[in-house]
């Protein structure tokens, strides 16, 4: 579903904050893959999920989406393939949009925009029950600005906004990152559902170990722009955060530096 | 109490010319609220609508043709600061006041030719000799057009946002970064706020002349702070009122600009020399416009809660 092959990003280049953030990276991601990312501080994370979402284009190597060579494709474009979560709640949404604005604009990600009305009735009570499913209350605020949501509210909208219009690839960076363990766990309940529902390929940033072990199929550990550990099937299922960052001192050769995984 | 008289016999002109303020206003609320960008062209491109829409009349065309090659002058001044902003990567503010000096050339010129000259500062267009929409010597019928085109404006553009498309320029103002994961090009969306923006705007224009029978150079200065004024006055004196609904605000927008040329004949009135007036207009409008900082910035202290809620 997803293949990064020989990708390299610098950034800052020319000056005395150069950084080499990916180097020569390699993943392959199979349909229906949920795999979580894990790794310390300045590990390239973030920046390969940027890497795939096109937020700029990378220095070289090649992006293929579903066989689809995306490596020069502008971010707009690349939309229509994936859904996206981010760690802050607020760039997730349109704060001055209603609830139900927010969904039409998703409902219609990776499709040309017509001069019909921009939602209609026959939609409308699709995303009700589609916001009654979130169990938050939702369904009965549609016509809300997103801004009165709190955050949790709102992760849990972007959401469900990213897999609204199937994604082929689902881009989760971190994001339970911003909110309280309660609603941290609420929103991961959630994303394994809809995942499974849609039986959506993922890939899910995340500083947590527990967290990374508990979900998905895979797991994959970042280190200096590289992916030094890839653990999938019954052996992911065995895993515990101490086996964890013992396998992570043996390859990388060194502590694992990320103050809120090892708090997490 | 002849000065009365003359105060009171001012104000149908006032509002007359508030409803033209307030539709150049409607466009300038495109750019500022909608999509979150002061844009400067407007101190150009209202006066382009002024000089297109007079040029074309004393070249004998309708005054519907005028007006409506009027609008798409200013629709091409904002394609070019768009072009600027998004193509040329220049920031927003400097884009409109880059263009904007381009059109005072480029309006004496159009005046110039209209008139067979190098460039030309002033076209009378006075509609005794001319059927015109506007005109401040027909003061009824002229209040009742205006009101008309601005429902009808006010009308469209309800539709507009309201459409797939209009509402990806909303979002686009509101979080680019979210509308760009939702596949929205926010270039093209902030080159087409900006195309009808200054359309609008120019159409503003092409009545202002037509109201005052001539098109002037000097007749954009400062449109962007009366505009913003126009906004501004609107949003504090019926923002409760507008709080979900566009068509509203949009109203809110002309009844700002009504009552800031109410407050302009006041001050008129009340003795002030006009040279100052430009000056009070800046003045009150700093004023009005720091009004949301303080409040967050007073709120901090008070309440948390605020300032999420605050944000734009």
């Amino acid at each position: 579903m997803l293949k990064l092959k020989g990708i390299n990003k610098s950034f800052n280049v020319g000056t005395v904050n150069e950084k080499h953030v990916l180097k020569d990276l390699e993943l392959h991601l199979a349909p229906g893959d949920f795999v979580t990312v894990i790794g310390g501080n300045g590990a390239g994370k973030s920046t390969m999920l940027n890497a795939v979402a096109g937020t700029w284009r990378v220095d070289s190597g090649t992006i293929l989406l579903d066989g689809v060579d995306v490596t020069n494709t502008s971010e707009y474009r690349r939309a229509k393939y994936l859904g996206r979560v981010f760690q802050d709640p607020r760039i997730g949404t349109a704060t001055n949009m209603q609830i139900d604005e927010n969904l039409a604009l998703a409902a219609r990600r990776g499709k040309p925009r017509t001069l019909r009305w921009g939602i209609s009735s026959k939609e409308q009570e699709a995303y009700r029950e589609q916001l009654k499913a979130l169990e938050l209350g939702l369904e009965d605020r549609m016509t809300s600005k997103v801004g009165l949501l709190s955050g949790g509210q709102r992760q849990a909208l972007t959401l469900l906004m990213a897999t609204l219009q199937r994604p082929k690839l689902l881009l989760l960076d971190e994001h339970t990152a911003a909110l309280d363990p309660k609603t941290a766990a609420k929103v991961l309940e959630l994303t394994d559902r809809l995942i499974a529902e849609n039986q959506l390929t993922a890939l899910m940033v995340t500083h947590n170990m527990r967290d990374a072990i508990a979900h998905g199929n895979r797991l994959i550990m970042m280190h200096d722009g590289r992916i030094i550990l890839d653990i999938s099937g019954e052996e992911k299922k065995k895993l515990t955060v101490e086996a964890l960052l013992e396998r992570f001192s043996e390859s990388s050769g060194s502590e694992f530096s990320n103050d809120r995984a090892l708090l997490g | 109490m002849d000065t009365l008289l003359n105060y009171f016999s001012s104000l149908p002109g006032a509002v007359a010319q508030g409803i033209i303020a307030g539709i150049m206003a409607i466009g300038v609320y495109i750019t500022y609220r909608v999509l979150d960008v002061a844009d400067l062209t407007v101190d150009g491109s209202y006066c382009t609508g002024a000089a297109v829409c007079a040029a074309m009349l004393i070249n004998g065309h309708s005054v519907w043709v005028a007006m409506l090659v009027a609008m798409l002058a200013g629709m091409v001044a904002g394609l070019i600061t768009g072009f600027f902003h998004t193509f040329m990567g220049i920031p927003a503010i400097l884009s409109g006041i880059l263009t904007q000096l381009m059109l005072w050339s480029i309006n004496l010129k159009i005046m110039g030719i209209a008139l067979g000259k190098v460039s030309a500062a002033v076209i009378a267009v006075s509609s005794r000799n001319y059927k015109l929409l506007a005109s401040m010597l027909k003061m009824g019928d002229t209040l009742l057009v205006l009101a008309i085109f601005s429902v009808i404006l006010i009308a469209v553009l309800y539709w507009f946002f309201g459409t797939e498309y209009g509402a990806t320029l909303r979002a686009t103002g509101d979080n680019p970064q979210m509308s760009r994961a939702l596949g929205i090009n926010t270039d093209i969306r902030k080159i087409m706020g900006l195309v009808l923006s200054n359309g609008i705007v120019a159409l503003a224009g092409s009545l202002l002349a037509q109201y005052q029978g001539n098109a002037e150079i000097n007749m954009g200065r400062g449109a962007i702070v009366t505009g913003l004024a126009a906004v501004i006055i609107g949003e504090a004196l019926l923002g409760k009122l507008t709080k979900n609904n566009f068509a509203l605000k949009l109203f809110a927008v002309i009844v700002g600009g009504i009552v800031y040329f109410i407050i302009y004949s006041t001050i008129i009135y009340l003795g002030v020399e006009s040279n100052y007036l430009k000056m009070l207009s800046a003045l009150v409008l700093a004023c009005f416009l720091a009004v949301p900082y303080w409040k967050t910035r007073f709120a901090k202290h008070a309440k948390r809660s605020n300032v999420t809620k605050g944000e734009p």
